[in-house]
């Protein structure tokens, strides 16, 4: 475990990439196959689950550290991260061992399967052994909260530094569904055969938001299509079985069961990339309808009448079992149009539909009609463009409609986590009906850290009233918010709720009482709810 | 039987002696616990500090009527007696012992029970009443021992020199910067010090503080000529352009803040080190417990949790709404001692990235 807690505080002390590179890389070359196995796992978002509640954990702690739970809880809203506070909280280690992560790991699923008692006897003495850092680490884990400052991307180069393998080729084989329970660290990383496991996904292609229109080039290099509000998914047949997956590399095979019908139609080792949307009557329904399939694992039959959803198919990625995406983009197009020209119309499948366009003032007026359609935009792909890995710039972009705003009130606050810890970051907005003030949107994003500690320090001094760790503030302060969509929700007392709310500036300039009002929000609900 | 100190808006007041303990707003007579900004403010009429606070003192304030007192050595004030005692917070710190008629109590300023090998040790004092400050009054701040803290800190310079970068640290000027000075092994490199820090250094050389050799920043310093250096810097230098003159160079920040991840990430040092000149949880606990008071009063930190704790611990214990604003992990300290502007009653006092108060509305002062 020391091994680990030095690259975790080798990666947390650093902000420059490469030292976290060099850090991955160096640990990779010497620990354990196992530990290896387990960091990548934890660092592609394979987190074992928590097994323990988090109630449980701050009772032991304080009754350990010998305070009262309250003073343990105003700690833990100090420091903001639950396992920190128990690492910082607790008397110093008094039997030091050094363990691997491996056994960490084990340790907490050996608990997990026990009695209470036995669980706390556990869980204090895994306290009681670890130091500083490594206490912090295992309490994530167990907490199943673990995070780090790398992204999956950075691991795999750190990863191919230390192997010597290919970057690409460690990216596909870090995809899919393996955990370390279900393979060894020379299946995932050294065998020659990546293509073992059927039910792997290629790296989703990702792009940017459009910059410069102007230096696109000619429009005839160009195809456009609707940048459709659903989830992005990468849905896979191969050998008779079929497996969908989010860009998150979430396996979402089972919350969608009406597209396995896809298995009829589709030939064996296809690989499409698309948009798995609410849909009816040949028209995409709004996000909000998506929504209540999301989360679910198991889908009622009554769900699956009113939010009936199928594949909006992007991009061919594997044609007749052969991988196809160094072919350009028109080809893979092509290729994709035929295979759906051969489906029926029943089959829970559609090609997106190009936008035409002889020239970019064309395509502009197109863009503007996104919100009626119930798509976010436009996305743009260069025709003889490869389908790359990951977020790159040049070849596609994403061309959004500009966001609906409205200037609201912060009417309360609460501190953030983690980075945010101890700085007032989420805040709840109202807008004005008559005398008061509606709540109706939480924000979280979009000011700067100066502006949050600005902020920060007028709500220590501007609180009315607390409630556990939300503060009412004197209603002063006007931000703008940005936000997607909007949607009547009978949950809210508003009576709507906001697709991706953001704070885009603070209103300095604006006095209380030109905030937006409720009427303003109802009127953008009838048109565009 | 009336309060021998009692809390007004312009600060701690002794009724019986007619005096201020580190007021902050202007008044006849102060005196005065240690040289830092919100504790020595500009303005008084008379001031009264230990002999080892007064030459910072006369250095940010200027030409001030300003007495001298040894620790230990009894005065009388009206009809107070008043003495000064070590309180290990900067050289000259000291918690103000004021009796009356047999009622003692003790107002500490700020302080740390620990031994930092360069201000006088704290020294507990007997008293009835004990005016405490909680900064780190929460249970998730616990220092590591004088040689561990030693041991990272020098290890990080050592590092960085092998490696070729300057390591750039940043630190109070008064306290923190000769502190670090005097743990820092000078056999690793040449340290260097920003302006405000250096001014510092000299004036608490001339009055017989023993300090490495530090080589001052000036405008045409360059990080090249100074190889494996140390650069001491206050907290608001790092990440200027005052700091690229060093070339590669790794920076870390000495705060207690830097025990909390959180804080330790917003300020996007490369190394934070947890060095605080205020008690720590244990030590905050411990002092009160050697004071053997039953009245306590918090005054800056977090002081509606210490003084719920306090009082289940069976403690008379009370919260005091003060403008000492202890350690903020800023340059709160570095503020100048500002004379007062017309119908200005805010203090400056940067900006308190981390806590300041678990508590948004302290309840009335005075009691």
């Amino acid at each position: 475990m020391k091994d680990f807690a030095a690259l975790y505080a080798r990666i947390d002390e650093s902000t420059k990439t490469t030292v976290k590179v060099a850090a991955l890389a160096d640990y990779f070359r010497t620990a354990p196959d196992d530990d290896k196995l387990w960091t990548a796992a934890l660092f592609t978002g394979r987190r074992p689950k928590r097994t323990i509640t988090a109630t449980r954990l701050r009772d032991w702690a304080a009754e350990r550290a010998g305070i009262p739970l309250w003073l343990f809880e105003e700690s833990y809203g100090i420091v903001g991260d639950l396992a920190e506070t128990i690492s910082l909280t607790l008397p110093p280690a008094t039997h030091a061992s050094d363990l691997p992560l491996t056994h960490w790991i084990m340790e907490i699923r050996r608990l997990s399967a026990l009695d209470d008692a036995a669980r706390k006897a556990g869980i204090l003495r895994a306290w009681d052994s670890l130091p500083g850092s490594e206490r912090y680490l295992f309490t994530k884990l167990l907490t199943g909260s673990f995070r780090v400052g790398v992204s999956a991307k950075l691991m795999t180069r750190a990863l191919a530094q230390a192997t010597g393998g290919d970057e690409a080729n460690l990216t596909h084989r870090l995809m899919g569904g393996w955990t370390p329970d279900t393979t060894t660290w020379s299946d995932l990383i050294e065998t020659t055969d990546p293509s073992a496991d059927l039910s792997r996904p290629y790296p989703f292609y990702l792009a940017y938001g459009l910059e410069d229109l102007a230096a696109l080039g000619p429009a005839t290099d160009w195809s456009a299509e609707w940048k459709w509000d659903g989830i992005r998914g990468q849905f896979i047949l191969r050998g008779g079985e079929h497996h969908l997956w989010s860009r998150g590399e979430d396996l979402m095979t089972d919350r969608f069961p009406e597209l396995a019908q896809l298995r009829d139609f589709l030939p064996d080792g296809t690989v499409i990339d698309g948009e798995v949307l609410a849909f009816r009557d040949e028209t995409p329904l709004s996000f909000n309808t998506l929504q209540a399939r999301i989360g679910r694992k198991t889908v009622p039959k009554k769900l699956l009448t009113d939010a009936p959803v199928i594949l909006m198919a992007y991009d061919l990625l594997e044609d007749a079992g052969t991988d196809i995406r160094a072919l350009p983009f028109a080809d893979r197009r092509a290729r994709l149009t035929q295979i759906i020209a051969a489906t029926p119309d029943t089959a829970p499948l559609r090609l997106s539909p190009g936008v035409t366009f002889s020239d970019w003032d064309r395509l502009t007026a197109a863009r503007a009609t996104s919100r009626e359609r119930n798509a976010e935009g436009l996305m743009l792909k260069r025709l003889d463009s490869p389908y790359l890995a990951g977020r790159k710039k040049g070849d596609w972009w994403k061309w959004k409609v500009d966001p609906l705003t409205i200037d609201a009130v912060m009417i309360y606050a609460q501190q953030g986590s983690g980075r945010r810890a101890n700085l007032f970051t989420d805040y709840t907005f109202a807008v004005w009906d008559g005398d008061a003030l509606v709540p109706f949107t939480k924000a979280y994003s979009g000011l700067t850290d100066a502006e949050f500690r600005q902020i920060t320090a007028w709500v220590r001094k501007n609180t009315l009233q607390k409630f556990g760790p939300v503060r009412q503030v004197t209603p002063q302060h006007v931000f703008e918010l940005a936000f997607e969509g909007i949607q009547a929700s009978p949950r809210h007392k508003s009576g709507v709720a906001l697709r991706f709310p953001r704070m885009l500036r603070w209103r300095h300039d604006k006095p209380l009482a030109e905030a937006n009002t409720l009427d303003d929000l109802r009127a953008m609900l009838a048109a565009h709810g | 039987m009336a309060d021998v100190l009692t809390f007004t808006d312009r600060g701690i007041y002794c009724p019986a002696g007619d005096f201020y303990i580190d007021p902050w707003r202007p008044v006849d007579r102060a005196l005065i616990t240690h040289g830092h900004a919100d504790h020595s403010r500009w303005g008084m009429q008379r001031y009264l500090a230990t002999e080892a606070a007064a030459p910072v003192m006369r250095h940010r304030l200027g030409d001030v009527t300003l007495q001298t007192i040894r620790y230990g050595e009894e005065r009388r004030i009206g009809d107070a007696t008043v003495s000064f005692h070590p309180a290990g917070h900067v050289p000259g710190s000291a918690q103000i012992r004021v009796e009356v008629k047999g009622d003692v109590w003790v107002a500490s300023g700020d302080y740390k029970t620990v031994a930092d090998g360069l201000s006088e040790p704290f020294e507990p004092v007997r008293c009835h009443a004990f005016i405490t400050e909680c900064t780190f009054g929460l249970p998730v701040f616990t220092w590591l021992a004088e040689d561990v803290l030693t041991a990272q800190i020098n290890g990080w310079w050592a590092a960085n020199a092998a490696a070729g970068r300057t390591s750039i640290i940043g630190a109070y000027a008064l306290g923190k910067a000769q502190r670090l000075l005097t743990c820092v092994d000078p056999s690793i490199g040449p340290i260097l010090t920003h302006g405000a820090v250096e001014n510092t250094n000299a004036v608490l050389r001339a009055q017989g503080i023993a300090l490495p050799d530090t080589i001052r920043v000036t405008p045409d310093t360059k990080g090249a000529d100074h190889p494996g250096a140390l650069v001491i810097a206050t907290p608001s230098a790092l990440g200027t352009t005052w700091a690229r003159r060093f070339g590669p160079s790794s920076t870390a920040f000495a705060s207690g803040w830097m025990a909390l991840r959180g804080v330790r990430r917003r300020r996007a040092a490369d190394r934070g080190f947890v060095v605080s000149d205020h008690a720590d949880w244990d030590g905050l606990n411990a002092a009160i417990k050697e004071t053997g008071a039953t009245r306590i009063f918090a005054t800056h930190g977090y002081t509606s949790a210490f003084q719920r704790w306090l009082s289940e611990q069976g403690y008379d214990a009370h919260i005091v709404s003060t403008e000492y604003t202890g350690e903020t992990g800023d340059d709160a300290d570095d503020a100048p001692a500002d004379p007062p502007a017309a119908g200005s009653d805010t203090v400056a006092a940067g900006d308190p990235a981390p806590p300041q108060s678990g508590d948004a509305t302290p309840p009335q002062a005075g009691v």
